[in-house]
């Protein structure tokens, strides 16, 4: 058994708080666990990735192209960026939000999310949209997508993972003023199986 | 013993203090800067630990430590050794009587550096030991090692990890605290005849070197991580030879039963050749998988030539393996198929839609972009040439900013600024420089260019942080690694001690003021300067957003192309503001011809 994610998202989105509650997750299952974070100059607004490896049999902390059997993307344009990791049959997490480099705002290439996200579906079957707008509406808070997001991932049922693990995981990796708001975010997405 | 879920770095760190280090500098640098972070919040109070100035001093530091008996650990990135290579070099020669580990992070990609330099290959030329690691678990390992080879050899050694290892996290076993090592240093014991670099010493230090390398070729081989892994029942009479964190990308690429015999070296130099040799028996081939300069290739090319056998050394300079760039386990895999004449791996082919980039940028609200926008408004279409520096501003490259036409190394902002205006003196020359990197290197130029009478204009971007390498204290902050609150050393008093006669504090975010500032000071006569203070947003956590009124806004976009500020975009026709980025630092406000965006408030 081993679960192979890929974190993806622009520079300062949370992607690494993400990946390390993953990996608390897992540690506390006594699973196995290895991560890869991009740190550095990226992180001022670039692509991000993470890429975290759960179980057994992982020697790398990177995995390879076609390996990976969730990305959980924080940006739409990131997930794409990422697809080459996706394994046949893998699952995608996607935010709906788009995030407008400014490489486009300025006259570059265009960012198109209609192709953007149609080519998503094309590649991955049901691909789980996490409509971030309404999420941050409701928590009240832009601050926890990556919790709404690990909450959408887990209750595909593509890892081996479960709600509890993560709120677990929570409790013991945040601050305890942040638990309240980190735990609805957990709930927030709607149940979706994967395919 | 307990297991720990940590950070490469994390765990460099804590193998130091298990090994019981006395004293740890560095000065910060990804992907290497966690390491001191680490020790410094782990320290049990008896260890004294500092971000230098910069990785000569570090360096210094360190030596002065180990001279007087303690462990002592120098952490920097591969192009922070190039700053203390000096102090290295020859302390290579005068040796060290308590462990000296100098923790050097390479960055295969580049991707947070001006160079893609091996620092295997550095050793070499520093005729010091290195070490290797394959992983998280084996770097903690390993680093206790290198305090002990070091000791017992009286001299430094180099312990190298790469990016995927220093910010690579996994679950280990590590010691307790009451564990730890405890090193009592003996004290400076005065001997000229030891400590006091003179080329008669040198002489014979130099023959006593290259005798211990020798002996420790032969030992190294015996050393249990230089391995070599035999071969699977049914594999071919060919070998892979590899080290790092390509040691593990071989692995994830091969079946056990046909994987080939593997040598994974752990000290590249003094290179294992005994092991070398025993490896090499029997095989037709070797195809040696290495990340940045061929330097097993090299030295099995050697041995092999040294002992005449005939077996086929394949890898950089045969064109198997990429010259330059990262690893990663599609490379590695793909590799070993072709050299196998196995089957490759599934290649998944290019997105076949066409993405828009997203290269870092200055972040949202960050002061430098009002900095380097006042600069270019202010100086309009005169000549110019805008020189660049290492850090976060950096990024005022992108964009429609635009504004950095140089960028070499720390501190060269203001001496290339010198060199071009000895050649171009119509134009108007400028230096960009932060403060860490004005603290580290930059002040010998200012010092260089005043002496020198050059006419330049040095513009400080005080955010007072070192804010790209994740906010660590330097001189101008006040703070040590200590959690000492001491006096702020002043980049306006030691300006105005060389002799600068114009040296001007301001707000880059008070636009109008900052303009008619570099106008003013941009035609003083010699070196002058502006220091351009605002705090580092990531830090300031400013909480106003400035909002668009859409009745007022006519539509002309200014506000968008002229500073790339990520949290501005187009709407309909009119400028949006995206409330959860923007951090209401007023530049947008202050440039819109019709007074239509409000709600920002200036730090």
């Amino acid at each position: 058994m081993s679960d192979n994610i890929v974190l993806c998202g622009v520079g300062g989105q949370g992607t690494v708080l993400a990946s390390q509650l993953l990996a608390a997750a897992a540690m506390a299952r006594g699973l196995p666990v290895k991560t890869a974070e991009t740190i550095g100059m990226a992180q001022r607004g670039g692509s991000v990735f993470s890429h975290v490896r759960i179980g057994d049999g992982a020697a790398s902390p990177l995995i390879g192209c076609g390996r990976a059997d969730l990305i959980i993307a924080f940006e739409p344009a990131e997930a794409v960026r990422q697809l080459a990791y996706l394994r046949a049959g893998g699952t995608v997490v996607v935010s709906s939000r788009p995030i407008i480099p400014v490489s486009a705002t300025i006259g570059g290439p265009a960012y198109d999310l209609e192709a953007i996200m149609a080519y998503l579906q094309g590649y991955v079957e049901n691909p789980i949209v996490v409509d971030a707008d309404a999420a941050a509406a409701d928590l009240g808070s832009e601050k926890c997508l990556n919790v709404v997001l690990l909450g959408a991932a887990v209750r595909t049922g593509a890892l081996s993972l479960a709600v509890d693990d993560i709120r677990a995981a929570i409790r013991m990796r945040l601050p305890e003023r942040f638990h309240e708001l980190n735990l609805r975010a957990l709930e927030w997405a709607p149940v979706t199986a994967c395919a | 013993m307990h297991e720990e879920f940590l950070m490469g770095n994390e765990a460099i760190a804590l193998g130091a203090l298990a090994a019981g280090v006395n004293v740890v500098a560095g000065y910060p640098g990804t992907p290497s800067t966690e390491v001191l972070e680490a020790v410094a919040k782990r320290n049990p109070g008896t260890v004294y630990v500092e971000w230098s100035v910069n990785e000569k001093a570090a360096m210094e530091v360190a030596a002065g430590a180990a001279y007087a008996g303690a462990r002592a650990l120098v952490t920097c990135k591969q192009v922070g050794l190039n700053v203390a290579s000096d102090p290295l070099m020859s302390l290579a020669y005068i040796g060290v009587r308590g462990g000296m580990v100098v923790m050097v992070a390479d960055d295969p990609g580049p991707i947070s550096s001006q160079t893609e330099q091996d620092t295997r290959t550095f050793a070499q030329f520093a005729k010091l030991p290195i070490f290797d690691p394959s992983s998280v678990a084996e770097a903690y390992e390993m680093i206790q090692e290198a305090f002990d080879l070091s000791e017992r050899i009286g001299s430094p050694v180099i312990f190298r990890a790469t990016t995927r290892i220093d910010h690579g996290y996994e679950a280990i076993t590590v010691a307790d605290g009451a564990d730890w090592r405890r090193t009592e240093p003996t004290g400076f014991a005065r001997d000229s005849s030891r400590w006091v670099i003179f080329p008669r010493l040198s002489r014979a230090n130099h023959a006593k070197i290259e005798a211990r390398n020798a002996r420790l070729s032969d030992e190294l081989s015996s050393y249990t991580r230089n391995f070599i892994m035999p071969e699977g029942p049914s594999a071919p009479r060919v070998g892979i030879a590899t080290h790092g964190i390509s040691t593990m990308y071989v692995e994830e690429s091969l079946a056990a039963d046909t994987c080939p015999r593997l040598l994974r070296v752990a000290t590249p130099f003094p290179f294992p050749e005994d092991l070398a040799l025993e490896f090499l028996s029997g095989l037709d081939e070797i195809l040696c998988v290495e990340e940045l300069d061929p330097v097993i290739e090299r030295a099995l090319l050697q041995i092999c030539g040294k002992h005449g056998l005939d077996v086929r050394i394949r890898g950089k300079l045969t064109g198997d393996i990429a010259p330059a760039g990262e690893n990663t386990v599609a490379s590695v895999g793909a590799a070993l198929a072709a050299f196998l004449g196995t089957a490759p791996p599934a290649r998944v082919g290019p997105n076949a839609l066409r993405l828009p980039v997203r290269p870092p940028v200055p972040c949202v609200g960050c002061p430098h972009r009002a900095s380097f926008y006042a600069v270019k408004k202010a100086m309009g279409v005169r000549k110019t040439v805008y020189c660049g520096d290492i850090g976060c501003y950096t990024l005022g490259n992108a964009r429609p900013l635009d504004m950095v036409d140089t960028c070499l190394c720390m501190g060269a902002g203001i001496t290339v600024a010198q060199g071009i205006f000895h050649v171009e003196p119509d134009t108007a020359c400028f230096a960009f420089v932060g403060d860490s990197t004005f603290f580290a290197s930059g002040i010998t130029g200012v010092i260089n260019a005043f002496y020198n009478q050059a006419d330049l204009t040095l513009i400080v971007l005080d955010n007072s942080t070192t804010a790209m390498t994740g906010h660590q204290p330097h001189p101008g902050t006040g703070r040590t690694m200590m959690g000492a609150t001491v006096e702020k050393v002043s980049i306006e008093a030691i300006l105005r001690a060389i002799g600068l006669a114009v040296v001007e504090t301001v707000d880059p975010l008070d636009h109008a003021h900052a303009v008619e500032t570099v106008r003013r000071v941009a035609d003083e006569p010699g070196v002058k300067a502006i220091i351009f203070r605002s705090p580092c947003v990531i830090l300031a956590k400013p909480q106003a957003t400035s909002h668009v009124d859409g009745d007022s806004c006519i539509g002309c976009k200014r506000c968008i192309l002229e500073i790339g500020c990520p949290a501005l975009f187009l709407e309909d026709g009119k400028a949006r503001i995206d409330s959860s980025l923007c951090t209401g630092c007023t530049l947008c406000e202050q440039l819109c011809p019709v007074g239509a965006i409000s709600g920002g408030e200036r730090l």
